[in-house]
């Protein structure tokens, strides 16, 4: 019964999309009222509807339901509660579903915060979401159905991938399918922006937020699956230029070009017709991730299991959405003009490289992940490109955008110059160098020529970005929310930067076959194995290792990394143990026992690989603060204000 | 209307098509047989990963069902795919004959080490030729080969267990009684 009702309801949500669609984008072009005023109601039922449709999944899940066949192939009675609920999003149709709950939820903040904006505007935001989310729908309810049933119920199910089964990436995909999603809603502000034909300075101002809010969540959900790759998957890579990997990160790469352009929009009215291009690309390129996630064109380890159909249905999809954004753009950009110049040293020149040199990451990311694709196509073979051709190309773009980026944020806008502030820049410059070679040199031993390039790079846009605060602090001028936000994500940037050249250069790694009491040295550590015992979990068992980690003969800590044998799959996976001291991640992997007590250990001990994810997380904490910038709250009218502190007054009665 | 504004338009019209011929000739596992189904498998000789002065070849291989994986430690499919081959060598249905591809031998051999070794030979293909002989996309990629040399089934990308009993297991006369074709 619930499956049933999961389903009603998942096409009715398919109904109201249609609805919300036809109304807030034939509304607002023939002038009708009535219609406009349709379209919030529609996203509110669509709402109701996908919430129940993915409620009825979860309730499936956790009932053990096994006659569905969707929870029959990623669920097990033996598989603790907490992951048969993650194990809704386990596969393609059910994090299908999530993909939709979220835009849902993303339509209905939209909605929200759009309320206040000229109600033409606001009912096409809406009715472009609608398209995107009738899109998904129809390909759901098509090919993807996660509520069919099978004769007869499975007596139990095939249990969800233990690679899965891990609290990251239970959450990675949500977090990330939220910044994915999230900048569907720039996409719609941009094609409202088209099809009005009218894009001014108060556009830029409410988009922003959208876009920011988007991007945290995307730097978060990119991060948390970093770090889930790290300590499960890579034995103790962090990222590997996997094509579904390269899927989430253009998207990024599109939505920070895009953040600093709809600056330069909002500020000075320029860019425009590029902004708007940016905007729509960011979306296509989650629209084109997804596609090559769930078609079978990519072999990665997130793919999807190809199925018959699915991949050309994305595609059509895709080239209607994509296709007609593009087209409006041909006909609509022409129109707006931007409003003035500006000199080759202001900061709009800086703003304009960062948005070049990004794209053009981009572009190299996309260029490896389509080649072999291309050349498929073309009948030539598959080629395989891996991190030999994204190392360096990626770097070539992304080094200069940071040696540029000290330069950007002191630029004044307009007229150009440092504003005096190029003498300090300067000092700034030094300073970091002297950190940057002291520790390439100093702290680590045998450099390469990049580390203390980059180290002194991550270093020179932290110091150069707490010039402006520790200057307004000084003559005690407050600081706008959004410049605080911008500083703490370029710091996050720099330790980012820092963190990841360290990383690079410093790692000290070895394989090793121990007997139990028997001692390894590694990076500065010595580990001692005290033999391994046996572990039971809910749905597997397995065996850890004990080791005791010393430094100078003062203990450290003792650690257990384990391998586990999943009973349902009849699949080991290996759980490395991982100990942070004095900003090193220590890991140790268990491998195989060689037999007599033997066992084979990697040891690794990387210098502030944490920061790397810490810096991303202070990245999106920056976008997080500069959203709750004043200028974002839309300014309410007098009666509304005066409704309020009735309201408030009520309350403290 | 000013051309420019057409680029992006004209752009994602060849990426389109790109992929739409992407999908086409996309590794269809269950639809479309790769070219090589029914025909011999090359004859090959080379160097074991284990002892560079051993060769591991076709020959050696003759009158016997195998299982030709095509593998690397760069590969993160393939470390996806490692649990399952070590399910399939304990199963000891068939072996697995291992073509370690463009790969470092040191990294191959710490990883096998730690990961566990499925595999009953494995030859060492650094500069990748071989591969190109089996018609290789990309990593991983199983070819299933019986006693007269001819491959009999060939899947791309991570075995599941899924596919394992879907696919290979049907058509394995240890595990049935008919070979398929």
């Amino acid at each position: 019964m619930i499956p049933e009702l999961g389903n009603f309801a998942l096409i009715l949500a398919l109904l109201l999309a249609a609805v919300q669609a036809f109304f807030g984008i034939a509304g607002p072009a023939l002038g009708r009222e009535r219609w406009i005023a349709a379209v919030t109601p529609a996203v509110a039922g669509q709402f109701v509807m996908v919430a129940t449709s993915i409620g009825c999944l979860v309730a499936s899940f956790v009932a053990n339901d096994f006659s569905v066949l969707y929870v029959a192939h990623n669920s097990n009675s033996a598989l603790p509660l907490f992951y048969r609920i993650a194990g809704v999003w386990g596969a393609h149709s059910g994090s299908l579903l999530l993909w939709i709950f979220l835009l849902n939820c993303w339509t209905v903040a939209a909605a929200f915060g759009t309320a206040r904006l000229p109600r033409e505007f606001s009912a096409r935001v809406l009715g472009v979401l609608g398209t995107v989310s009738l899109g998904f729908l129809l390909y759901t309810v098509i090919t993807s159905d996660p509520f069919l049933r099978v004769s007869p119920p499975w007596p139990d199910g095939a249990g969800l991938n233990p690679i899965l089964q891990d609290p990251g990436l239970a959450i990675h995909p949500p977090m990330l399918y939220t910044g994915y999603v999230g900048l569907s809603v720039a996409f719609a502000f941009a094609g409202a922006a088209l099809l009005e034909g009218r894009l001014d300075r108060e556009w830029a101002r409410w988009t922003r937020p959208w876009t920011t809010a988007a991007w945290a969540f995307l730097t978060c959900g990119i991060a948390l699956g970093s770090w889930w790759a790290y300590y499960t998957l890579g034995w103790g890579g962090f990222w590997f230029w996997d094509p579904v990997e390269n899927a989430s990160f253009m998207p990024w790469l599109m939505a920070t070009a895009l953040i600093h352009s709809l600056a330069v929009t909002e500020k000075r009215g320029l860019f425009k017709s590029w902004t708007l291009l940016l905007a729509v690309l960011g979306f296509s390129l989650s629209l084109v991730g997804t596609f090559l996630v769930r078609s079978g064109v990519l072999i990665s380890v997130h793919s999807f299991v190809a199925s018959p159909g699915r991949g050309e249905f994305l595609l059509a999809f895709l080239i209607v959405m994509i296709g007609s954004a593009l087209a409006l753009y041909a006909w609509r950009a022409p129109l707006l003009k931007s409003e003035t110049g500006f000199e080759l040293t202001a900061r709009e020149s800086f703003l304009l490289f960062n948005n070049i040199l990004l794209v053009t990451a981009c572009g190299t990311v996309f260029a490896g992940e389509m080649a072999p694709i291309v050349s498929l196509a073309l009948g030539l073979g598959k080629l395989s490109v891996g991190p030999p051709y994204f190392d360096p190309t990626f770097l070539m773009s992304i080094l200069p955008l940071l040696a540029l980026l000290p330069f950007g944020i002191h630029a004044r806008w307009k007229r150009g110059g440092l504003g005096g502030r190029g003498r300090v820049l300067l000092i700034a410059l030094a300073a970091a160098a002297v950190i940057g070679c002291a520790v390439a040199f100093g702290v680590f031993t045998g450099a390469g020529v990049l580390s203390p390039v980059g180290m002194t790079l991550g270093a020179w846009i932290i110091i150069s970005s707490l010039i402006d605060p520790i200057e307004r602090l000084r003559r005690r001028i407050s600081i706008p929310r959004s410049v605080l936000g911008m500083t703490v994500a370029h710091i996050g940037l720099g330790i980012f930067v820092f963190a990841i050249t360290s990383v690079q250069a410093f790692t000290a790694e070895q394989d090793v076959a121990l007997r139990n009491g028997m001692i390894a040295r590694d990076g500065g550590y010595t580990f001692q194995f005290q033999g391994t015992e046996a572990v039971h979990g809910p749905n597997y068992g397995g065996v850890q290792a004990r080791i005791i980690v010393t430094r100078e003969g003062k203990p450290v800590t003792v650690m257990y990394p384990a391998k586990r044998t999943y009973w349902v799959q009849h699949i080991v996976t290996t759980h490395s143990a991982i100990f942070i001291h004095d900003g090193s991640n220590i890991l140790v992997a268990l491998g195989q026992d060689l037999g007599n007590g033997r066992w084979s250990f990697r040891l690794q001990v990387r210098p502030l690989v944490l920061y790397i994810w810490i810096a991303a997380l202070i990245m999106a904490a920056g976008g997080l603060i500069a959203l709750t910038d004043r200028r974002y709250r839309i300014e309410p009218s007098g009666a509304e204000e005066a409704a309020k502190a009735l309201s408030a007054g009520g309350r403290t009665e | 209307m000013k051309g420019r504004y057409l680029i992006p338009l004209g752009v994602f019209a060849v990426i389109a098509t790109m992929l739409a011929l992407g999908i086409e000739q996309a590794p269809r596992k269950d639809l479309v047989p790769s070219p090589l189904i029914g025909k011999a498998a090359p004859i090959f000789s080379l160097p074991s990963l284990a002892n560079p002065r051993k060769l591991v070849t076709s020959a050696q291989l003759r009158g016997h069902w195998y299982l030709f994986n095509v593998w690397g430690t760069w590969c993160i499919s393939c470390r996806m795919e490692e649990p399952e081959l070590l399910a399939i060598a304990r199963t000891g249905l068939v072996p697995l004959i291992g073509l370690d591809w463009k790969d470092t031998r040191s990294d191959a051999i710490t990883y096998l080490h730690r990961a566990g070794d499925p595999y009953r030979k494995i030859a060492f293909d650094p500069g990748g030729l071989e591969a190109i002989q089996w018609g290789v996309y990309g990593a991983p990629e199983t070819f299933l080969v019986n006693p007269q040399g001819i491959i009999v089934y060939k899947y791309i990308g991570p075995i599941t267990p899924g596919a394992w009993t879907r696919d290979f297991l049907p058509r394995l006369p240890a595990a049935h009684a008919v070979a398929g074709s």
